[in-house]
């Protein structure tokens, strides 16, 4: 049985420096290959790396619509520099592309217009939503540490205000950004000056207690959680409250098999065992959570209490 | 001309008494409950204990701000709302926000009290922080701990609200409000609880050789030499191993606190407008000191003398110092 | 303030278990009196400690020749002191000189201080510790001076003779 052929997969957008060349070759085989809607594009990060692959956007945007893919544009998390406040505005005047706004200073430029609600601008309640709704939004994207109960609440309100609403399903969650680069003070050098070392990690710097237990991953200014999110199971209960678009975030793993076993369960080819079967191969030896769902500490796998 | 309000954290109404009597111009302070970013156990005011702390206050000419700083999962709201209806009723002079739902509620329903913006809100660019301004009248916003003097002097020409900087305590390394480190390990939320590192997932182990580690959930964060510093057990403040740093490394920052004393007249001039001491968790030892200290200090450069701030080092974080960003962006 | 507590003299020895003991016999009035009347005097010492009001907390004052226990219960209050051999199993165990744990009790010092500069060592229960903290930091006054108070001149002169025998 599908358990929903309707819900949209999106692609967010890559969080990490991987180098143009491998930005051009995922996003060539993600337009011809992965049963993806929608595709999430632009750096979010740190705005030092945006120059390495704006080039390419357009050519990028081009293909993946060739593609049968919708492109949506997310701006920075954070903004403070003037060129992160240049790039935030001229991605707020565009009238297409649709974007997807992750910091304060965009709803600002953007004022009424359109646009999507990142996962960065702490969309957790109903009345943020509202609030949001009111001002232009049209689709919002929830914190990644929401819980199951709190999601049922907020896609309910998305729903009446006519919202789409987006779960993160797939991919380390952001845990944390800060002004100062953590890659750049690994190797012993200043945000200034980091000679773009975070290219050197595609899945993020690992970091281990000082008693060798894996715990986080260093992304430049981010944190993120040593293991990825997987919501796989709990899919069928989220579709279910009314989420209508599940993201999966890009790891350095073949993206094209994890969005196949997602669509797969979607539309009712595979059930839940042999979905996570199959993503686990995919993903091998990588740690899968779904501890903020289930209320319990991120980094937890807690068993499917009902398989969806 | 900035008017240098020194704003003072209370955990307990006898620590807010101990702020509004060593020199405080304002004292913020929360409930016992997860509306504000310190809901530490034992820790915060009932309704009750904030009316009379209020009237302490305002009997001696300091305001009260009410920190209602986290954001509200979805289905509990009303507390939210209901902490700022009680807030409103005992006469509060300010609310510090940081969700835009709460910030909407308040500006909608209690138009008369004024709205500051919580560091928690993370507005860290001129139209960032218009955005707050223009929609639900914010007066104040507190600075991120990660802006220069030179770059809050641009801020403030081109912002219509007031500047508040943190000058001493916690040096938070993570943009407020977006930081979920916590919850990744405990399963309790800093921005939906109001908790950070709890106490209730802190366990100290000391070890034969005089050391002590420091495990948040069973992680080890640290582990302090028989002669070390110690800190907090933040996961911000760890220490952690790396591919290429295997022999362990303070990946973020040391344990180490926030000191701007000597940057009080730069601070000034370029438009701050207050200073907030942070530490609501700590004890009216330490609100005592600190804000005589900066009470002292305040007032000698109000009447234009040398500031002569005394050594407030055995406060601090690690007893180790820092002027972080505020000095110089190698900091980041 | 350099000595790690574990370092400092500590009372034991042969034929110290007898005099702890006998150390024991004779505080255990004062101290019955001593949190008797804290607790009447500040009633809302309790609401703070939530539920650690039945937690045992062991504090240990390196050089006294025994330990304190302490369990806050406003219904059947215990506060006494044990032989170190003969403590409790405790809730929480809170362990520095003397001095520095009467200056905590009254505030006059900052008990995250006395942490991060290793002169106070908190093992077991850490949030016990955090509300026994937050509940004495919300008393005014100080409860040192309300004890000595209690016994008059003798007491005042005691407490004025502690604080001149440790410099802080």
């Amino acid at each position: 049985m599908a358990v929903s052929d309707m819900t949209k997969l999106t692609l967010g957008p890559i969080a990490y420096h991987w180098s143009a060349e491998a930005r051009r070759d995922f996003y060539a085989r993600i337009a011809d290959e992965a049963p993806i809607d929608e595709v999430y594009l632009g750096e979010v990060i740190c705005s030092k790396r945006a120059p390495f692959h704006e080039v390419d956007l357009p050519a990028t945007i081009e293909r993946l619509e060739r593609g049968g893919k919708r492109v949506i544009l997310s701006t920075l998390a954070e903004v403070m520099l003037k060129r992160e406040r240049k790039a935030t505005a001229d991605l707020a005047a565009m009238d297409s592309p649709e974007i997807e706004i992750n910091n304060a200073a965009g709803l600002f430029a953007r004022g009424k217009r359109p646009h999507r609600i990142g996962p960065f601008m702490n969309a957790y309640n109903e009345a943020t939503i509202a609030w949001m709704a009111g001002q232009g939004a049209t689709h919002v994207c929830l914190p990644a540490e929401m819980p199951g109960p709190a999601i049922a609440t907020a896609a309910a309100t998305a729903r009446d205000l006519g919202l789409g609403v987006e779960v993160q399903v797939f991919g380390r969650a952001s845990l944390a950004v800060s002004a100062r680069c953590y890659h750049a003070r690994a190797h012993g050098r200043t945000k200034d000056n980091c000679q773009f070392v975070c290219e050197e990690d595609a899945d993020g710097m690992p970091l281990r207690t000082t008693d060798d237990h894996p715990i986080l991953r260093v992304n430049g200014i981010q944190t993120q959680s040593e293991s990825y999110i997987d919501l796989l199971p709990e899919a069928g209960q989220m579709v279910a409250v009314g989420i209508t678009h599940l993201r999966l975030m890009p790891q350095a793993v073949d993206m094209v098999a994890v969005a196949t076993t997602f669509r797969e369960l979607l539309n009712g080819g595979r059930n839940v065992a042999e979905a996570e079967a199959t993503l686990r191969q995919t993903c091998d030896g990588i740690s899968f959570s779904n501890g903020f769902y289930h209320s319990q500490a991120g980094y937890r796998r807690i068993a499917a209490a009902a398989a969806g | 001309m900035s008017l240098a309000e020194l704003i003072c954290p209370a955990g307990t109404p006898a620590a807010l008494r101990t702020a509004v009597d060593a020199g405080a111009d304002a004292v913020y302070c929360g409930f016992q409950d997860a509306t504000n970013a310190r809901n530490f156990p034992g820790l915060n005011f009932t309704p009750d204990e904030l009316a009379a702390s209020v009237t302490y206050a305002h009997g001696k000419g300091a305001k009260v701000l009410l920190a209602l700083n986290t954001y509200p999962p979805a289905g509990k709201v009303d507390l939210w709302r209901q902490a700022a209806d009680t807030g409103a009723r005992l006469g509060v002079d300010a609310f510090i926000v940081a969700d835009m739902g709460v910030a909407d509620y308040i500006a909608r329903t209690h138009p008369g009290v004024r709205l500051h913006l919580s560091v928690q809100a993370a507005a860290s660019s001129p139209e960032a922080i218009r955005y707050y301004c223009q929609n639900f009248g914010v007066k104040r916003v507190v600075l991120p701990r990660i802006l220069t003097i030179p770059e809050i002097r641009e801020i403030r020409k081109e912002i219509p609200c007031e500047i508040e900087t943190f000058i001493f305590g916690n040096h938070g390394l993570m943009v407020e409000g977006r930081c979920s480190l916590t919850n990744y390990l405990t399963g309790q939320s800093t921005n939906m609880d109001g908790v950070c590192s709890p106490a209730s997932d802190v366990e100290y182990k000391r070890h034969e050789d005089g050391s002590m580690s420091s495990q948040l959930a069973g992680f080890t964060i640290d582990c302090f030499g028989a002669d070390e510093k110690a800190g907090y057990p933040t996961i911000c403040k760890g220490r952690y191993t790396a591919p290429h740093r295997p022999e362990g490394y303070y990946a973020f920052e040391e344990p180490v606190s926030l000191n701007l004393s000597r940057l009080l007249p730069d601070l000034i001039d370029a438009g701050v407008h207050a200073f907030k001491i942070e530490g609501r968790q700590r004890s009216k030892s330490y609100v005592r000191g600190v804000v005589s200290a900066f009470r002292q200090a305040v007032d000698d450069i109000r009447a234009g003398r040398e500031a002569n701030i005394a050594d407030l080092v055995a406060l601090t974080e690690g007893q180790k110092q820092t002027q972080g960003a505020f000095e110089t962006k190698k900091w980041r | 303030m350099s000595a790690r507590p574990d370092t400092l003299p500590r009372a034991s020895g042969p034929g110290m278990s007898t005099l702890a003991r006998l150390s024991c016999l004779m505080v255990q009035p004062i101290l019955t009196r001593v949190v008797r009347r804290i607790a009447k005097r500040h009633p809302s010492l309790f609401a703070r400690l939530g539920p650690h009001q039945g937690t045992d907390f062991v504090i240990d004052a390196v050089e006294l020749p025994f330990a304190l226990h302490l369990r806050p219960d406003p219904q059947a209050l215990l506060f006494r002191a044990v032989p170190r051999d003969a403590t409790p199993e405790a809730g929480a165990t809170i362990r520095g000189k003397f001095m520095l744990l009467l200056e905590l009790v009254d505030s006059e010092e900052d008990g995250d201080a006395a942490f991060f500069s290793r002169d106070l060592e908190v093992t077991g229960d850490t949030e016990a510790v955090v509300r026994l903290r937050n509940a004495l930091d919300d008393v005014d006054g100080s409860i040192a001076e309300e004890t000595a108070e209690m016994f008059g001149p003798p007491g005042r002169a005691i407490l004025a003779r502690l604080r001149r025998a440790y410099p802080t």
